[in-house]
């Protein structure tokens, strides 16, 4: 009985592993992703866009693993991604450290990793980083306010900021990039405050500020959207106009659909946009590797500039002249997200 | 003389004490940036509501008051804490939303239940939440700490699965209301006044606070003296899930969204310290609810004055955490009875003298 078992066994172990190589046999490529979870709007897209870019129709095979936040599991993913030996890797790493070993793993078994909108910090041993430059986001909304402030004739700039989570990376870029147009400027930042990124938390800082600050802020910069709806509720209830045609300047980063409804509704006065389709920029990528050329380390995606009013046309940032969009419907019924 | 020892053995005294040295900060903080003093005091009505710093003190604080609430009940009668409460209070933010909202909906517009339909049965959700815990804690007598550890880790993701993994907005005016104001005084503030003035009542006319008592006092005494300890313990459980659930709805109501991921983050934290600050043993037995609410305000007090002295974020957990060890320390029953012992010596040296 035992042995008949154990021929049993052996027989579909050789079973198993003459099918796998029929499933490897056909042309598809294999791709693995670590994704940091699904806490968000931006990530679902950033998640949606992976899928529509590597499907089967474009000669993908999409193995998608959704980490949860939980760093363990994500290297646990990709550890899963090496032993079935797909062709390329791409991490969205949840933590910036403790990668070097994991990714050492990588190099050995031969397979290219490709790191998504995070950073990784304690390692290089990936081909590219695709995501986005939130200096240039922030330069760019300092810009922007810079025109615009020019174009209405505003003469002074008292600025409030509602900063993101403390040491993010997104809260770092964005707040440099805007505190570097200041400073070239002369402009008066009263307070800058943390967030964390959150509703409740952007609107129990401004209300704060409705208090320190009465009717000495003309300007308010939300680092995310939800921050700027927070920010709204609590200056709604201060009796503080906001948006194009109210008191104060509000301007918000990120740019998922709610704000740009709210963009269009005339609540913000602009957006500044972080683009989450990073799959497009990976494909290319993964096509440079393909045809056997070097792809660069860094890539930055193209991002958006969004104002409610048709007064700034362009900014100029480095040197280099990119567009401000008048949000309208046509723009947001033709936005991917 | 009297009178001010009268007034310092009061059991209250010490927490309303260290909520007024808070508070006192800003007076001090304002005198020398050269604003008017009592700016942290002054209340106006502006744009038809409430406005100043100590209605955001009072507004901000509901939650954490009404969490208090039932903790304070919680540890008094099994001598455990209820960890589970701030993830409690996302799920019935997200179950009520997804009411409202309907099922996969991300944003909507309009309610697809009727509004009272979504909030009872975001309460609700959160007695049954607290039922578990109770029927856990009372009836199989697992540890309090780890039977609501369960739900602590469960309830935010089962919040998550009832949204689809989604933050649901309800972009409805009626619905605002439990978060925005009720006549000229935000909503937020009266619904902690009721809870409190309901439980309270509840407390004082009915033998209840004293069952509670004597079964955090001893469990096995009281259930001899014929009272149902399991089952008081269960209810005490129960409560604490229903205030999760009516905070879980406030703060839902505050961002007209369920954000699974942040509502009530921590929260469960605060809600143990206020029973701390408030001067209650977290060892069971003898509790003050007044304590417990005070402490709750106290610890909003001291987010709101670190806002208004403009701290930096990064460094504002240390700044609390400096106050709260103050504030206990001047609570401790050692220090306490060296102050009785220094100000009794005090008395008799002085009567020495005299004669």
């Amino acid at each position: 009985m035992k042995k008949k078992l154990a021929l049993i066994a052996v027989a579909a172990a050789a079973l198993c592993a003459t099918s796998m190589p029929v499933f490897a046999g056909d042309d598809l490529i294999t791709i693995g992703f670590a994704q940091v979870g699904h806490e968000s709007d931006w990530r679902t897209a950033s998640t949606q866009s992976a899928q529509a870019v590597f499907s089967a129709e474009n000669g993908y095979d999409l193995q998608f693993v959704d980490c949860d936040n939980d760093s363990a599991a994500q290297l646990e993913a990709v550890r899963g991604f090496i032993e079935q030996d797909v062709d390329y890797i791409i991490i969205d790493p949840i933590v910036a450290t403790g990668w070097d070993t994991v990714l050492t793993e990588c190099e050995d078994a031969g397979i290219p990793v490709i790191v998504i909108d995070r950073t990784i910090d304690d390692s290089d041993k990936y081909v590219s980083w695709v995501g986005s430059n939130f200096l240039t986001e922030g330069i760019a909304c300092g810009e922007w306010l810079k025109a615009y402030a020019e174009a209405k004739g505003i003469e002074e700039i008292n600025a409030l900021v509602i900063e993101g989570t403390n040491g993010s990376s997104a809260q770092i870029g964005r707040t440099d990039g805007f505190n570097q147009v200041a400073e070239e400027n002369g402009w008066n930042i009263l307070d800058s405050q943390d967030g964390d990124f959150t509703q409740n938390g952007g609107q129990e800082v401004m209300e704060s500020y409705c208090k320190s600050y009465e009717g000495q802020f003309n300007v308010v910069i939300c680092q995310n959207d939800n921050e700027a709806f927070g920010a709204m509720d609590a200056m709604k209830a201060a009796g503080v106009s906001y948006g194009p045609n109210g008191d104060v300047v509000l301007v918000s980063f990120d740019g998922n659909r709610p704000a740009m409804e709210s963009l269009l509704a005339g609540d913000l006065t602009a957006v500044f946009e972080c683009n989450p389709l990073a799959a497009p920029d990976v494909e290319k990528v993964i096509q440079q590797l393909e045809a056997g050329e070097t792809p660069e380390k860094e890539i930055y995606m193209v991002e958006g500039w969004f104002a409610n009013e048709d007064v700034v046309s362009s900014i100029t940032i480095d040197g280099e002249e990119q567009p401000v969009t008048q949000m309208t419907q046509e723009v947001l019924d033709a936005r991917a997200y | 003389m009297s009178n001010i020892k009268k007034l310092t053995s009061k059991r209250l005294f010490l927490p309303v004490f260290c909520m007024l040295l808070v508070m006192m900060v800003n007076i001090l903080f304002d005198l020398f940036s050269g604003n008017f003093p009592f700016s942290f005091f002054t209340i106006s009505v502006r744009n038809g509501v409430l406005f100043g710093r100590l209605i955001d003190v009072l507004n901000r604080g509901s939650e954490i008051a009404i969490l208090a609430i039932g903790m304070t009940l919680v540890v008094s009668s099994s001598a455990g804490t209820d960890i589970s409460v701030g993830s409690v209070m996302s799920l019935s933010a997200a179950f009520c939303c997804m009411l409202l909202a309907g099922y996969g909906v991300s944003s909507a517009n309009e309610l697809a239940v009727p509004l009272i339909v979504g909030v009872l049965a975001g309460i609700l959700m959160g007695c049954f939440c607290g039922a578990i815990n109770g029927a856990l804690v009372a009836y199989l007598n697992v540890q309090p700490m780890v039977a609501t550890l369960i739900l602590y880790s469960a309830a935010r993701a089962v919040g998550l699965l009832l949204c689809n993994n989604l933050i649901v907005y309800v972009r409805d005016d009626s619905f605002k209301f439990f978060g925005g104001f009720c006549g000229f005084i935000p909503t937020p503030i009266v619904i902690a006044a009721i809870c409190i003035v309901v439980v309270s009542l509840v407390l004082k006319k009915t033998a209840l606070g004293l069952y509670v008592q004597s079964v955090g006092i001893n469990k096995k005494a009281s259930r001899i003296a014929g009272l149902n300890s399991a089952r008081i313990i269960f209810l005490c459980y129960v409560v604490s899930g229903l205030c999760a659930g009516i905070a879980g709805i406030v703060a839902a109501s505050r961002i007209s969204s369920a954000d699974s991921n942040n509502i009530g983050l921590s929260y469960e934290l605060d809600a143990i310290l206020s029973v701390a600050l408030g001067g209650n043993s977290l060892g069971g037995g003898k509790f003050s609810l007044a304590g417990s609410v005070i402490g709750a305000y106290t610890i909003q007090a001291i987010t709101t004055t670190l806002f208004a002295i403009g701290v930096s974020t990064d460094q504002a957990p240390v700044y609390k955490a400096i106050i709260v060890i103050i504030i206990v320390a001047i609570q401790a029953t050692p220090l306490k009875d060296y102050f009785r012992q220094r100000s009794a010596k005090k008395a008799t040296l002085k009567g020495g003298a005299v004669r």
